[in-house]
């Protein structure tokens, strides 16, 4: 739309010029003479007055700042935009890759952490696991080997029994050799039977 | 010796290297239109040069990361698409070219002046008053374009009382008209003046050095023509920053008429 509107505006511009030249040749006209009046120099006047050479600045200034104008709108501008505009694309693009690489982080650090928790809970359940275990098979293995002692101990104890039994009862042999002898040596011969039966009376009474 | 005193409005001075006719006129000594390459048109070839040239020749590399002068052609586009967005909204950017192609060809122009002996475009109030009349021009066509016969709401401020309007539109139709005239003598005043008066000092230096024993007493306009090229400076960056804002002030009210 700017565009479409610049050319026109400069033809008004060009018209509203011719206009105001001839206000201004008016001004500059007296500004002349009061000069020549005043003095012998130059009535050149004051240059910016000078209505003769407005008609060359706005053709050139037409002309210098409408190829600006060009210039500027087509080249330069879109150009320097451009620019701007893949700056900041690329610096959002980057922001957003950093902020998804940091969730990505974030979540590694949470599983890892996650993991590390399950781990350390596992192996606490192992080690207590392994205790018990470990405690279960001792105890059954200390209940064998007492089964074990105490078995053996009842046999040691059942066979000093019987060899107590066995011994007391060769005692009482030995002792009715004893004290046949013993009467053999003091009174004489005694047979095995009346020695067996006075100790036998002994023992009894 | 006087006669070879320096002129201040020398500088202003039309030089005419060829002519290419005279147009229009009844013929008769003075009348009709001279058309003749002067140094007012050189120099507003080589404001159009120069200022094509910097923005062309900058970006040309198309930097992702920008370089000093790329850089500097991107502020300067960022500066004024800054300007015309927050003075005259989204819809004022179709004008953005037109704002962008202003404000640099018054800013070259006013930096070319700066350089001694080189002439200064925008120091001629017919270049001044041929932009602000195209400025002027397109907010017109544009705003009855635009708005129709609501462009005319301009006039007529909201919330006013029925016997203050008479008072007020009248004004305010003067004031919109008088627009294209001070737009133009602000630069234009701006630019010539400060010449001037940097001539004058410049020529104080020269007279007083010419004075024999005086010629101590000349530091004194050098130091002040040193301090005026300085500010001078910074009117040339402001004059052509004060015409684009004024440009995208008026372009709001051809966009957004009766607020």
């Amino acid at each position: 739309m700017a565009g479409e509107a610049q050319p026109q505006v400069v033809v008004e511009n060009g018209a509203v010029a011719q206009d105001s030249t001839a206000g201004a040749q008016a001004v500059t006209d007296t500004h002349a003479t009061t000069e020549a009046a005043a003095g012998g120099h130059e009535a050149v006047g004051f240059p910016p007055f000078d209505a003769s050479t407005f008609g060359s600045q706005l053709l050139w200034l037409a002309i210098t700042f409408g190829a600006l104008y060009v210039i500027m709108a087509r080249v330069a501008l879109p150009r320097i935009g451009e620019i701007l505009e893949v700056r900041q694309d690329r610096i959002e693009s980057d922001l957003a890759e950093a902020d998804r690489m940091r969730q990505r982080t974030d979540q590694a650090v949470e599983a890892y952490e996650k993991e590390l928790a399950e781990a350390r809970q596992k192996a606490h359940g192992i080690a207590e696991q392994t205790r018990a275990d470990n405690s279960a098979a001792a105890d059954a293995r200390r209940a064998e080997v007492e089964a074990e002692l105490s078995k053996q101990v009842a046999t040691a104890e059942a066979r000093i029994q019987a060899t107590k039994t066995e011994a007391l009862k060769n005692v009482d042999a030995i002792a009715a050799d004893t004290a046949a002898a013993l009467v053999g040596q003091i009174a004489g011969k005694v047979s095995a039977a009346e020695a067996a039966s006075a100790v036998k009376k002994v023992l009894e009474g | 010796m006087s006669e070879k005193a320096i002129e201040p409005i020398h500088q202003f001075n039309i030089v005419k290297y060829f002519t290419f006719g005279n147009f229009g006129g009844n013929g008769s000594e003075g009348s009709g239109m001279e058309i003749a390459f002067t140094n007012s048109a050189l120099f507003m070839l080589l404001t159009l040069l120069a200022a094509s040239a910097f923005l062309i020749l900058s970006t040309r590399g198309r930097g992702l990361v920008p370089g000093r002068m790329q850089l500097m052609a991107e502020m300067v586009y960022e500066f004024v698409a800054n300007m015309v967005r927050s003075s005259a909204g989204t819809e004022g950017m179709r004008f953005f070219p037109f704002v962008f192609t202003l404000f640099m060809f018054i800013l070259v122009a006013n930096f070319f002046g700066m350089v001694p002996y080189f002439f200064t475009v925008t120091s001629h109030i017919i270049v001044t008053a041929a932009l602000a009349v195209l400025v002027f021009l397109v907010v017109v066509i544009y705003g009855f374009m635009r708005n129709g016969a609501k462009f005319l709401k301009l006039f007529v401020p909201p919330g006013i009382p029925w016997f203050i309007i008479w008072l007020v539109v009248p004004i305010e139709i003067i004031s919109f008209l008088s627009r294209p005239l001070s737009h133009s003598l602000r630069l234009w005043g701006n630019m010539l003046a400060g010449h001037i008066v940097l001539k004058v000092f410049g020529g104080m230096v020269v007279a007083l050095l010419g004075a024999g024993a005086w010629g101590v007493v000349a530091i004194l306009p050098f130091g002040m023509a040193v301090a005026l090229t300085g500010l001078e400076f910074l009117v040339a960056a402001l004059q052509a920053f004060v015409f684009a804002v004024l440009t995208c002030v008026y372009l709001n009210d051809a966009i957004h008429p009766g607020h």
